[in-house]
């Protein structure tokens, strides 16, 4: 027990323990105590439950008087030891942990870790041609949603009701495609080390052609709100100002880094799940500000679009084609498939192990529970997920569970340059400044 | 790799039966790789080695595996070796600190390994620095890569790595007051069994484990 004497919460000793009488202060005693006081330094928590901060982050700033001179991130709010969790788990199951990490980029997750796993394997390039089409198209798709949400919220936070409602629409679209091909809106866990869970429905091509036309004719709206719209460019232009040096000493990349006017984009530079054999650009702006970030994003949208288009017109030669490594040591045994209720075993399958094939039942048995085994070694595999370089540290000790997992977070990264965007501006534009590095709490906190 | 891991239904070796995984242990973890690396690692290395002399003191090992370069380096030679891949080999990103946990690699348990990405050149390495759990400090990198304040400051949380020279070490992850650094193979999982229909399923850490 310290000896520190609370002003406002007397305490007296009794057989139960400390008894504290909290009494509150005296409102007239602390504005004079702030009167009397030289500077007008103050320091303000904000979060971590405050709705403009992307969920649970937790800034400490420091004022005087509108400026901000300092600000400090707390973090760790949302940490739930994924990486430690899937040490216990196999292989496979570890992609249902991975993929709510970052809940806004799902696929992303699982894609990086996939794919740390595969170059373990050294099944790399065994990995079939439609898996890698549909994991190229799906993570396009979660980009576009990843960015609607950073897009809607962003306006949200400076105060545009309008692009919100309008970018969870356009959200909603793409979560129906992810609901219809997966089974799932969100954490899908559809990635698996050696493809993908399993092959599109039916009428997939024409459904995501007709989204993708959808969408384009939609983002337009969006575009129109805000692009050019002085309320908006007054809000982000000039504001949360980060260059290329700044950017790269301390390790942003994504949209940051991107608006300082450096190409840095993995798909292009780093191609991986056959990325190259795909016409896009890389968008990027000069502003090194909140404006020029907000661009990249609108920019990337119709970039994503025209790849997806690309992957449609791929998966029409590819019917029927597998969408799991050959290997029945590693592929997944258990054929899912879309019921009424949503993905499960396919009964089909159910049929054959219980009633036709012990083989097929040992089979099953031993790689659901057991698992495959992993060769001894360590990877890093990095892709570019909507908010910059996601990396997998994957180290194996030859069993059937990671021995360990890091992830290099692009959130975790970008939210270090908070202090550096924000310190000497306008409290105000610490919220545009946040809200263009587009944190997401489960990815940073893990 | 861990000597508590118990195998499926009293099997040796890996308890595969079928004959058919394909399979071969590697040596990925034991030894240097022997010249020529392949791709762009040679002229790395030569580069590093013009541009730092001490260059065979400083690096315990050079790993080839996968089409990844790892540099095992001597924690005093950190640094150094560091500004010169900033400044004259063009690395100039550190993708962050990753650590990693091996018991049984006696008086050298702790492993921190940076990611380090060149844009310039387009090229990555690993530097991989090992320390004994009795003495687990590595000197801090943030004054040659900003970005490594809060990989490093992660790192301390889930190891107990201890960054010397860094501005402000303290837990980032876990609550302030935590005991124990969560991610080293000596901390529990925890977790409670789960009763249905009279059976008790196990938490995570105590149900079977195989080689």
């Amino acid at each position: 027990m310290s000896t520190y004497a609370d002003p406002y919460a007397s305490s007296r000793e009794t057989t139960e323990g400390t008894v504290f009488s909290v009494t509150g202060g005296d409102w007239d005693s602390l504005v004079t105590e702030i009167g009397q006081a030289k500077e007008e330094r103050v320091v303000v928590n904000m979060g971590p439950q405050h709705p403009s901060t992307h969920g649970v982050l937790r800034l400490v700033l420091e004022l005087e008087g509108e400026t901000v001179t300092e600000v400090r991130c707390g973090i760790g709010y949302l940490h739930t030891g994924i990486e430690k969790n899937i040490e216990f788990r196999n292989w496979t199951q570890a992609t249902t942990f991975v993929t709510r990490m970052d809940y806004l980029a799902p696929l992303f997750n699982e894609a990086a870790y996939c794919l740390g796993v595969e170059k373990l394997l050294g099944i790399t390039n065994d990995v079939p041609e439609k898996a890698n089409v549909i994991r190229v198209m799906m993570m396009e798709f979660n980009r576009i949603s990843s960015h609607m949400v950073a897009l809607g919220t962003g306006a949200l936070e400076l105060g545009a009701l309008s692009p919100m409602i309008f970018c969870f629409r356009e959200r909603e679209k793409v979560l129906d495609i992810f609901e219809f091909i997966s089974g799932l809106r969100m954490n899908m866990a559809y990635i698996r080390p050696g493809g993908v869970a399993q092959d599109l429905p039916a009428g997939a091509v024409d459904k995501i052609l007709a989204t993708v036309k959808d969408l384009r004719h939609s983002f337009k709206d969006n575009e129109k709100l805000l692009v050019g719209n002085s309320i908006w460019m007054k809000r982000t232009e000039g504001i949360g100002y980060l260059d290329l040096a700044g950017a790269t000493t301390l390790g942003v990349t994504g949209p940051v880094i991107r608006a300082t006017g450096l190409p840095l984009d993995l798909r292009k530079i780093q191609p991986y799940s056959g990325y190259e054999n795909y016409k896009f650009d890389v968008v990027t702006a000069d502003t090194c500000d909140v404006y020029g970030r907000f661009l990249i994003r609108i920019n990337e949208l119709e970039q994503s679009l025209r790849i997806i288009e690309q992957c449609a017109e791929k998966l029409k030669s590819l019917d029927g084609a597998p969408v799991m490594v050959a290997d029945k040591k590693i592929a997944w045994p258990a054929q899912l498939s879309i019921g009424a209720d949503g993905m499960g075993n396919s009964l089909n399958h159910i049929r054959e192990i219980m009633g036709t094939s012990m083989e097929s039942l040992i089979h099953h048995f031993k790689l659901v529970t057991e698992g495959f085994r992993v060769p001894v070694g360590q990877v890093y595999s990095a892709i570019e997920s909507p908010r910059g370089e996601l990396g997998a540290h994957v180290v194996s000790d030859g069993g059937t569970r990671p021995y360990r997992v890091h992830f290099r977070e692009p959130s975790f990264n970008n939210l270090q340059s908070t202090s550096a965007m924000c310190e000497g501006s306008m409290v105000a534009d610490i919220i545009g400044a946040v809200a263009s590095i587009d944190p997401v709490m489960g990815g940073v906190d893990r | 790799m861990s000597d508590d891991q118990k195998g499926m239904f009293g099997t040796e070796g890996t308890g595969d039966t079928s004959g058919y995984g394909g399979l071969v242990p590697s040596p990925a973890n034991a030894g240097s790789t022997e010249r020529p690396y392949g791709g762009y690692f040679d002229q790395v290395t030569d580069d590093l080695e013009r541009a730092y002399p001490d260059f065979s003191d400083a690096i315990e090992r050079v790993v080839v595996d996968r089409g990844e370069l790892t540099l095992h380096i001597k924690r005093e030679r950190l640094v150094e070796v560091s500004l010169i891949l900033r400044d004259r080999l063009k690395f100039e990103m550190s993708m962050g600190v990753s650590g990693v946990h091996y018991p049984e690699d006696t008086n050298r348990e702790l492993h921190a390994v940076y990611h380090l990405l060149s844009i310039t050149n387009n090229q990555r390495i690993r530097l991989e620095v090992s320390v004994a759990d009795t003495d687990p400090h590595i000197p801090s990198l943030v004054e040659v890569w900003g970005g490594s304040n809060w990989n490093e400051r992660e790192t301390f949380d889930m190891f107990g790595i201890i960054f010397d020279g860094h501005p402000g070490l303290t837990r980032i992850l876990m609550p302030d007051d935590w005991q124990g650094h969560p991610q080293r193979k000596d901390y529990a999982l925890g977790g409670i069994g789960v009763e249905y229909k009279g059976a008790v399923i196990p938490p995570p850490s105590d149900r079977r484990t195989y080689k």
